[in-house]
């Protein structure tokens, strides 16, 4: 049940990968990561790795992806022109592609990973919490690295922020502090006028 | 039986795939971009199934940090991408030779 359930999420997976860098929609592109990433969820829930394979969904696909596509949405891209070099770099891109595979399937493919020298684990009951005992190495013995995660996370909000920032110095806009600051004397300004007679 | 070996030959799988997404895909910045979170990914993948057959989680506790930096990272690229847009009016890689590189 359990390797029916891997060939499939991991044919999902590779499929859409290879959609991800062959159509030519850059929004297309961006749907089919998100699909690459629901396999990929499933297969890190056959690996028991509940609380990673949520927050895959929940950070890539609700957050990371949808900025990805408001940006492509945002750009007026010139889809022909991006594409101009796609048949001529298609062998080379094969070719390495073959050859890192190789080279990992070299190291990983062997007997060295297989069943005898790594030895499946027994499945966790039903009371077994992935998320506390995750959260139990996090909090002690990576406290110090998880601080520095949120510190990463700051300054990634901070750069991002203030490198789109544009200011406009010629638009019309409220200046709430003069607002209200204003005095009625700024506003209104009474003048004695002589009576006038009529002509 | 699902071995280690499975899941080692996918991520390597998809890894492969992202590399020649860098290469067919030379132009588009954005589909770049896809492509490197596609690697990190698959490395994921290999670090949750070593931290699986090991029984240790640690592997999985570098996936949590891997995330947040690759998260960290297409934000600030993203904006870097949006900004060089508003400047250059163009996003292809062949034209940004500023730099003279």
């Amino acid at each position: 049940m359990e390797t029916i359930l891997f060939y499939v999420f991991s044919t999902f997976m590779v499929v859409s990968a290879l959609m991800v860098i062959t159509v030519n929609n850059p929004v297309r592109a961006a749907f089919f990561l998100v699909l690459t990433f629901f396999a990929a969820a499933a297969i890190w829930l056959l690996l028991e790795a509940e609380f990673l394979a949520v927050i895959l969904i929940i950070v890539y696909v609700g957050a990371v992806m949808v900025l990805f596509l408001f940006v492509v949405m945002m750009l007026d891209v010139n889809l022909a022109e991006l594409k101009a070099g796609f048949v001529k770099n298609l062998p080379i891109a094969v070719a390495v592609a073959l050859m890192m595979f190789g080279i990992i399937y070299f190291v990983v493919g062997g007997n060295q990973f297989d069943i005898h020298n790594f030895v499946p684990p027994e499945r966790h009951g039903a009371d077994y919490s992935n998320i506390s005992e995750l959260g139990k190495v996090l909090y002690t013995e990576y406290v110090f690295a998880f601080e520095i995660a949120a510190v990463i996370l700051l300054v990634g909000i901070i750069a991002a922020i203030s490198l789109t920032l544009r200011r406009r110095p010629n638009t019309r806009h409220q200046k709430v502090e003069e607002q209200v600051a204003v005095k009625g004397e700024d506003r209104l300004r009474v003048i004695k006028l002589e009576p006038q007679e009529r002509k | 039986m699902l071995t280690l070996t499975h899941f080692l030959v996918l991520g390597a799988i998809v890894f492969s795939i992202s590399l020649a997404g860098v290469f067919i895909n030379r132009k588009n910045i954005i589909i770049l971009l896809m492509c490197v979170e596609l690697m990190l990914l698959a490395v994921n993948t290999n670090f949750i199934a070593f931290s699986h057959f090991l029984n240790d989680t640690a592997g999985q506790v570098f996936v949590f940090f891997i995330l947040t930096v690759a998260a960290a990272e297409a934000a600030i690229g993203l904006a870097i991408l949006v900004v060089l847009f508003r400047n250059k009016r163009t996003i292809n890689v062949e034209e940004l030779d500023t730099l003279k590189g």
